[in-house]
């Protein structure tokens, strides 16, 4: 006479949930799995699986000659390509002692600067659809793609981007590169009108505030024992850049400040990254002007004087027998690489991004191994979405910036 | 006074004596070598030392010297005092067959994560690790695929069957 439901014997009366939150799930961008413990919708516990897209790329590195690493490095944070790349053209250029002319240095500063804001600004527009505006991201999207164009200029592709070369790039801008550039600069209709737009619609948005207010936090403390760094780890108030630690290509002689936060928070994360964005907007103007101030032979520079490691020209590689015959030596790896043990890392759009290479002068590298950041961070995931809902973990996660390929590597 | 390396060095020496060997600066970092069953009191002492103050992980990782005969295996540690803005690295050198290291998950939280990946790729086995398991390979591997003995493929092999990846053969319609 019983209308409850029985349950089969020696079954366990669970109270609580389990969800498989991933690996494929389109709320995550990107391939991450996470098994949550569900007390309704509240979460009590949270694992993290990491490795779907795991392709190898240390061992892989331990056969290739250094111009064939640089490819490998483009899929790593493929939101931002271009640091990698020169952070990996930084790595090499310390072991191999080249010294790069300013102008070089300038102009890969404007290419760096470019990667991070077409990263910070897709991470922050995600935040926007995982709370439900979409507008902002197809808004922003734009210019995006006038930055790819940019890239594209430069050195012929657009996601992985594979740009530059040991000793600076394969050839100089032209002049539609830097015309786009100040397309992306003006005040007016480019880059610095759209984002002062977007920030009116998120940054006092009252829905976008109590969305992301409070959610995700990580005390400073908490955030360094983790190994937070970049955006993530200033939001949580420690300021730490490795561009003003320890700087390369020349990022000494620009004025910028490090925006910091104070509760690490989804919020101020947000925060962090657009104010970032528009030091990185200064940090550009800066370096399109001290470029323009090179005259006559100066003005054509771009790249160190190292025959040894920089390729010859593709023209001259199509047509004359020495150059094609350097390039071959170059691309296989038969100049002299010296013994040596190099930490090289660069601010990445996620945090540090440390190239640890040994090298014991053959002609790959011996070790290579890479500091990904957010590998480092993603530990600490769990423990921000613990207690929180199902939707404040899609929003912590989309907030942290979390690239899967450079998770996996 | 800023933080030299001359006086990092000085400082070690002192509170550890002479077990610290192979003091180097390659392109300015200071690395030495650290016995194995001492990594963790240097990193404990680096760490709170009123002066020293590294208090930042930045990586962990790995190296296989199979030339090293008895210590085939070196764990690398890079720290940074971010206050001071020095960075040091340095190493423990383990046995291939027995492959122990203290595990530095109890100072820093950032080592969970690079311990599991340094023993996915070198099966390091890191005494004292809560979860010390495969994290980037699939957890049915027998091996530790970043040792030395597994080469890459020789792109010159000819006895591989090409037809499955569109290199030769011929297109069956």
């Amino acid at each position: 006479m019983t209308d409850h439901i029985t349950l089969p014997e020696g079954s366990i009366e669970k109270t609580t949930t389990t969800l498989n939150l991933g690996p494929t799930h389109p709320a995550t961008h990107g391939v991450f799995q996470n098994i949550l413990e569900l007390d309704g919708e509240r979460i009590l516990r949270a694992e993290s699986t990491v490795g779907y897209i795991h392709r190898a790329f240390e061992k892989l590195a331990e056969r290739r000659p250094l111009y064939q690493i640089t490819p490998i490095t483009d899929r790593l944070n493929y939101c931002s390509s271009p640091i990698n790349n020169m952070g990996w053209h930084l790595t090499c250029e310390k072991l191999l002692g080249v010294e790069t002319p300013k102008r070089v240095d300038y102009l890969r500063v404007i290419i760096m600067e470019l990667a991070r804001i077409s990263d910070h600004l897709i991470c922050n527009s995600i935040v926007g659809v995982d709370s439900g505006a979409y507008s902002g991201f197809l808004y922003l999207m734009q210019f995006r793609e006038l930055i790819y164009e940019i890239y594209e200029e430069v050195c012929g592709s657009r996601l992985t981007t594979n740009i530059g070369r040991i000793g600076g790039f394969e050839r100089n801008f032209t002049a539609t590169a830097f015309e786009k550039l100040e397309k992306f600069l003006d005040p007016k209709t480019g880059y610095p009108a759209t984002l002062k737009e977007f920030e009116k619609l998120f940054t006092r948005n009252r829905i976008f505030m109590e969305r992301t207010i409070g959610v995700g936090p990580i005390s400073a403390d908490r955030a360094m024992n983790y190994g937070f760094t970049g955006p993530n780890l200033r939001a949580a108030g420690v300021d730490y850049d490795v561009r003003v630690h320890n700087p390369y290509s020349s990022y000494q002689d620009f004025e910028f400040t490090v925006p910091v936060g104070s509760t690490g928070d989804c919020y101020d994360r947000f925060l962090v990254r657009n104010a970032e964005m528009w030091e990185s907007l200064s940090i550009i103007r800066q370096a399109y002007e001290k470029v323009q101030q090179f005259k006559g032979a100066e003005a054509e520079v771009y790249h160190a004087d190292v025959p040894a490691y920089y390729l010859p020209e593709k023209k001259d590689v199509y047509t004359k027998m020495e150059a094609l015959i350097y390039h071959f030596k170059i691309i296989m790896g038969e100049t002299d690489i010296p013994a040596g043990e190099v930490y090289q890392s660069v601010e990445g759009a996620n945090g540090e991004l440390g190239y640890y290479l040994i090298s014991d002068g053959g002609r790959t590298p011996y070790r290579l191994h890479f500091r990904r950041p957010c590998f480092i961070y993603y530990q600490a995931y769990p423990e921000l979405i613990q207690g929180g809902m199902i939707s404040d973990a899609i929003i912590t996660m989309s907030s942290l910036n979390l690239i899967a390929g450079e998770l996996d590597a | 006074m800023a933080l030299t390396n001359a006086y990092i060095q000085q400082r070690l020496t002192e509170k550890f004596g002479d077990v610290l060997v192979e003091w180097e600066e390659p392109y300015g970092m200071l690395s030495f070598t650290a016995p194995r069953d001492l990594n963790l009191k240097v990193m404990q002492f680096l760490f709170d030392d009123a002066e020293l103050r590294f208090q930042f992980l930045s990586d962990l990782t790995a190296v296989h010297f199979p030339d090293r005969s008895g210590e085939e295996l070196a764990v690398v540690y890079h720290l940074h005092n971010l206050r001071d803005n020095v960075r040091i690295r340095f190493r423990v050198f383990a046995p291939i067959e027995k492959p122990d290291v203290f595990s530095a998950t109890a100072l820093y939280q950032s080592a969970n994560f690079m311990e599991r990946e340094t023993y996915d790729f070198f099966g390091i086995n890191f005494v004292g690790h809560p979860n010390l398991k495969r994290i980037l390979n699939v957890d049915e591997m027998t091996y530790f695929p970043l040792r030395k003995e597994f080469p890459l493929e020789d792109q010159t092999r000819i006895d591989k069957d090409d037809d499955m990846f569109g290199r030769g053969g011929i297109i069956v319609k």
